[in-house]
């Protein structure tokens, strides 16, 4: 081969390598793309079926065994009733768990068996939450399928990733500001009590919002611990039976009759509507904690 | 009184003071912990409650019938308690799911670290990301009234059932998906720049760089990445009740109907099924044998996500 020969077939070889590298950088690109289409394809589908049906009165009404009567009323309602349930346990406790885990709990095994135990509860499906929640509150300690007992089985499922949530919180507070507290004398609960939660306090609570907009859409749970499908009554107070959004979108979406699914969809819409509106507090505390942030 | 006795007697007093704060604080750290332990509790609370009713089933059936029967028909008169069918359906849903959303999610990955400007990843992310916030009764929704009508009939023809395991498997794809991407991404960006730039400095393309050296530093992350996933795929609920019929069927046909473990727990749920009955226990043993899957993937994911960080840390 002569060196001309041998220069040609090296800088083939170049526009090969790149060609390749074209290539793959389209297809890459196009798998990222898809991902998107396919988000825009399912909001599109949902928004056309569903926004026909979207009006006050469809929020405003019970549910009904005509499809153009029906209403989301009670599931909304019941929605609001579990979830205040669910902040109200799970909140506390997880802000808890994570100061102890993030401030003071000491480098040993037990820590690191609490630490490993929580990984684990936050991958096990939601549906065994709900067997545990059915066997334990609504057997075991007699709540029956109750508003209350709905709420605890959320509070258990949405716990770990609390804590991790409220952990990260934590973390972003400088050593510096504990070191300085703990200099000038104060004990480690003062510290952590009036020096590391409060400008921890907003980044966690975006967090812990973002964690409990997922708990608003579990179904699988609540439906094996024993919500209702077909509730025609808002919730009265933590013994009361309820349904919620999701189960009650089920409902519709697993009815013969194709003029529910307008219905189950327009039952989406609101149930979205609900998502974004907790996104939105999530971001708004965000940029709050980012412009009030000292340093 | 002296000048010394006098600071002797402060220097008591603030000792004291000292103890008595500390023995104060005592309560609030046994608080603190007992809020961490309670995911000890939990943990113990699903196990027990799991291991109860799964005796009390397997004091009828006995587990070789329940492990490898064939049939599963629990609410019939003529009762088998096979859970194949179920555990089937369960694995080849998660399976197909995987096939689509490994590969599409990985590419996704490697375009937003390798690829993408910062702006842009800084946009497409948090974008994906949305589908995984997207509660699973809606993907449910979508599997019925789109991908079965519009994706699975078109490309299969109009006789395929409505409920076929392949859309509820379409819809559980594009719901891992960003699972995948994004926890894969993390383990690519967490390669360090010095490789790349070794590997750049030897000629490489941006390619050979990307699929030879970043991608194979990143594999222990991407790997418990993809186990993470198929986790969720298989303890995935929703999307396989409403889209995949509800009839138990040992087929390896993704066209056809089928009932996943989940599924069947859901369905017994909706009923009214006193307990202490065996259709009561079957829901627990077949939950034990869920949660039993998801906890060996969990922990598999774990172990390589530590050994991950250990090589470059």
């Amino acid at each position: 081969m002569t060196l001309s020969e041998a220069l040609a077939a090296s800088g083939a070889r170049a526009v090969m390598r790149r060609a390749t590298g074209r290539l793959f950088l389209a297809v890459c690109a196009t798998a990222t793309a898809a991902g998107i289409v396919a988000l825009g394809v399912l909001l599109l589908t949902v928004a056309s079926d569903g926004l026909g049906r979207l009006s006050w009165e469809f929020i405003d009404s019970y549910p009904s065994r005509f499809a153009d009567r029906a209403g989301i009323k009670s599931a909304l309602m019941g929605t609001i009733w579990v979830m205040a349930f669910t902040a109200l346990f799970a909140i506390p406790v997880g802000i808890g768990a994570a100061i102890y885990l993030e401030e003071f709990a000491p480098r040993n095994w037990l820590t690191k068996v609490i630490e490993t135990n929580i990984n684990n509860l936050a991958g096990v499906p939601s549906i065994i939450y709900g067997l545990l929640g059915l066997a334990l509150f609504v057997r075991a300690m007699e709540l029956g399928r109750s508003v209350l007992a709905g709420g605890l089985t959320l509070a258990l499922l949405v716990l770990p990733i609390i804590i991790v949530a409220a952990r990260e919180g934590l973390r972003a507070v400088p050593p510096s500001i504990r070191e300085a507290a703990l200099g000038l004398g104060a004990t480690r609960w003062q510290t952590v009590r009036f020096q590391v939660l409060p400008p921890a306090m907003p980044a966690m609570m975006t967090g812990i919002v973002l964690s409990l907009s997922r708990a608003i859409g579990e179904t699988a749970p609540l439906i094996v611990m024993g919500a209702l499908t077909f509730v025609a009554f808002v919730p009265t107070g933590p013994e009361s039976a309820f349904t919620v959004l999701p189960i009650q979108i089920y409902n519709w979406i697993s009815r013969p009759q194709t003029e529910f699914h307008a219905t189950a969809a327009a039952g989406i819409l609101v149930l979205l509507a609900v998502l974004l509106t907790m996104n939105a507090l999530a971001v708004g505390l965000r940029m709050y904690f980012e412009r009030t942030r000292k340093w | 009184m002296s000048e010394t006795a006098f600071a002797g007697g402060r220097a008591a007093a603030r000792g004291r003071r000292r103890t008595l704060r500390r023995v104060r604080e005592a309560p609030i750290y046994v608080l603190l912990w007992a809020c961490a332990a309670l995911s000890i509790f939990t943990t113990f609370g699903i196990v027990a409650v799991l291991f109860e009713e799964t005796a009390n089933f397997l004091g009828e059936v006995s587990p070789v019938e329940f492990l490898t029967g064939t049939e599963w028909t629990p609410l019939f008169t003529d009762r088998h308690f096979g859970v194949l069918p179920l555990l089937n359906a369960t694995l080849l849903m998660a399976a197909v799911a995987m096939l689509f959303a490994v590969p599409m999610g990985l590419l996704a990955a490697i375009f937003l670290s390798e690829y993408a400007h910062p702006r842009l990843r800084a946009v497409v992310k948090p974008v994906l990301e949305i589908l995984a916030g997207i509660p699973t009764v809606v993907y449910g929704y979508f599997a019925l009234q789109f991908i079965s009508p519009e994706i699975v009939r078109t490309a299969f023809g109009q006789n395929t059932p409505i409920f076929n395991a392949l859309s509820a498997s379409l819809a559980m794809a594009i719901m891992v998906l960003p699972l995948v991407s994004s926890l894969s991404e993390d383990a690519l960006r967490a390669v360090p720049q010095s490789l790349r730039e070794g590997a750049y400095g030897l000629g490489a393309t941006k390619f050979e760089v990307a699929t030879r050296v970043v991608f194979p530093g990143a594999l222990s992350g991407i790997i418990a990445a993809v186990i993470l996933a198929g986790s969720r795929a298989v303890g995935e609920t929703m999307i396989v009740t409403i889209a995949a019929g509800n009839q138990p069927n040992l087929s390896w046909n993704p066209l056809e109907g089928m009932q996943a473990m989940s599924a069947y727990i859901v369905q017994v749920s909706l009923g009214d099924t006193p307990r202490g009955t065996i259709e009561y226990s079957t829901i627990f043993a077949v939950g034990l044998l869920l949660f039993l899957m998801t906890l060996i993937l969990n922990i598999g994911a774990q172990v390589l996500l530590s050994r991950f960080r250990e090589e470059y840390e």
